[in-house]
């Protein structure tokens, strides 16, 4: 029978220091209330791959030190400007960067889901992204003639760590739109989420809601956190809190800055 | 000269809606305000078409197998508008979503490539922006190419670049060169000229940019903006003067 976390802090046990972790796109539901908690717990050397990008949750990660691999498509506060400490790490070479373009991550990933090596994909001949990811093959489509296409190795992350409305007490995990986050549980070995609530009974048994869940048999752990995508938003139930957002792109601009802001609202173990 | 007041957000939305054209389905990407704008502004004036999907939107995007879904929909042709910008462009229409200097050790890091490396090559018509129209961001040569402007003939590219706008003008893209297509109003050729760090090609008389109509503002404003507060609040704030309505749970 699968066992209801007690805490947030007993959901991400398993993610440990070196960890592959993979995490949504900021508008999928982003768990923040578990990567504050990360981030308290003092994980390192991540290996963090956004999928396809991240906004807050990757500049956190890399402000408190936490990452040392950075895998994605892009990171940025959006309207609130430039993530300022993924920036400076990039500049001043402190993670490792593995610079990519989303529909690869996408592809990278399904290519796990399949359980096969590789996925090929289109676009990216002539682009110098290649040029800096000797991990990506150009080869001849064995299927064409004269025609170069990009084969990307599968990702296969060690923990896929996922917000979402709600889950039941079988682990099953109710993610709606938000495919992705399955995706990532397809692909991850393990599948770490938090969710705004339980639901009473089995999210399978009701049609209209079993084609949104992600299945019990993929999920290590639950644990409850309420509003827990905060100060992200959570699709169809709550927006981002802008003002918070434009404090932390204020606060985070500085080291000094970004120091402050890990004390008033991470290490301080607030309510929010 | 117009009568009525418009802002450059208002005439840039216009111009884009017009490059658009009749297609089935306009795709928009993240910080992409001013395309979302006009892909909108696009899909009431042709009640209800095209398609419009606004990545980061959960009104305004009909798919239902996650983030993947949009690329997909690309690689199979499926997608016919896409828009692009880049911290900078060059005059051959590459974009760089990158950095700056060296690669390894860059004065100036962007946020990343997204989707360009792929869309750039798949999507038709590909329409570049950038509101800061300046050698810093038009560039003789891009640092990195997060997507090229141009493929070798053997290179599957059934799509890539068909303008750019900037806060200045209207360029127009063939034949691997931009165009000089129009002029906004209040700006000269000569301005073009100076703050443009590439060459491009100008014909001997090159109009004005049209300016958007009462009509096109009104539908802008009252219509449009309010479904804009969505995904670019802040936005939708400063330039239409509209906020968010708060969410129905």
């Amino acid at each position: 029978m699968f066992q209801q976390a007690k805490s947030i802090d007993d959901a991400i046990a398993s993610i440990g220091d070196g960890c592959m972790l993979v995490v949504p796109r900021e508008v999928s539901g982003v768990p923040m209330a578990a990567t504050r908690a990360l981030i308290r717990r003092g994980v390192k050397r991540l290996h963090l791959v956004a999928l396809p990008t991240s906004s807050m949750q990757a500049d956190l990660l890399i402000g408190a030190g936490c990452v040392e691999t950075l895998e994605t498509s892009a990171v940025s506060l959006g309207e609130f400007g430039p993530a300022p400490r993924f920036t400076a790490a990039t500049r001043s070479g402190t993670i490792k960067l593995k610079d990519a373009t989303c529909p690869a991550l996408h592809a990278a990933l399904q290519a796990s889901e399949k359980g096969v090596p590789f996925m090929p994909l289109r676009g990216l001949v002539g682009s110098d992204l290649l040029k800096y990811r000797d991990d990506w093959k150009v080869i001849d489509s064995p299927f064409g003639d004269n025609d170069p296409i990009v084969l990307l190795p599968a990702i296969r992350p060690d923990v896929a760590l996922i917000h979402a409305q709600m889950a039941d007490r079988f682990g099953n995990v109710w993610i709606g739109r938000q495919r992705e986050l399955a995706t990532m549980a397809h692909a991850a070995q393990k599948t770490v989420a938090t969710v705004e609530k339980i639901h009473d009974g089995n999210l399978l048994d009701d049609p209209m809601l079993a084609a949104g869940t992600l299945p019990g048999f993929y999920v290590e752990a639950v644990a409850v956190a309420e509003r827990g995508a905060w100060p992200l938003g959570l699709p169809d139930f709550y927006a981002a809190d802008a003002g918070h957002l434009a404090e932390y792109a204020r606060m985070a601009a500085t080291e000094t800055g970004f120091a402050e802001y890990l004390n008033k609202y991470v290490y301080e173990k607030r309510a929010a | 000269m117009t009568k009525h007041r418009f802002r450059d957000e208002e005439l840039l939305a216009d111009v884009i809606a017009g490059l658009i054209g009749n297609v089935r389905h306009v795709a928009v990407g993240n910080a992409s305000p001013i395309p979302a704008t006009a892909a909108l502004l696009a899909r009431e004036r042709g009640r209800g078409r095209p398609y419009v999907s606004l990545l980061q939107s959960r009104k305004h995007n009909f798919f239902t197998d996650g983030a993947r879904e949009l690329f997909d929909c690309a690689g199979q042709g499926r997608v016919d508008v896409f828009f692009l910008s880049g911290g900078q462009i060059d005059g051959y229409g590459n974009v760089n979503l990158v950095s700056t200097g060296n690669y390894q050790n860059p004065t100036v890091r962007f946020p990343g490539s997204f989707g360009s490396a792929y869309l750039y090559y798949v999507v038709p018509k590909v329409i570049l922006f950038r509101t800061e129209h300046s050698r810093r961001t038009l560039v003789p040569k891009v640092d990195f190419i997060s997507a090229p402007g141009s493929s070798k003939a053997n290179v599957y590219r059934p799509g890539g670049p068909i303008a750019l706008v900037t806060n200045r003008c209207l360029f127009s893209f063939s034949n691997e060169r931009f165009t000089l297509a129009s002029v906004h109003p209040g700006h000269t050729i000569e301005e073009i000229v100076e703050n443009t760090g590439f060459n491009f090609e100008r014909p001997a008389t090159v109009p004005e940019t049209p300016p958007p109509t009462p009509e096109t503002l009104k539908l802008m404003r009252e219509v449009v903006a309010p479904q804009l507060a969505e995904v670019y609040p802040q936005f939708a704030a400063q330039v239409f003067g509209v906020t968010q309505a708060a969410f129905a749970h």
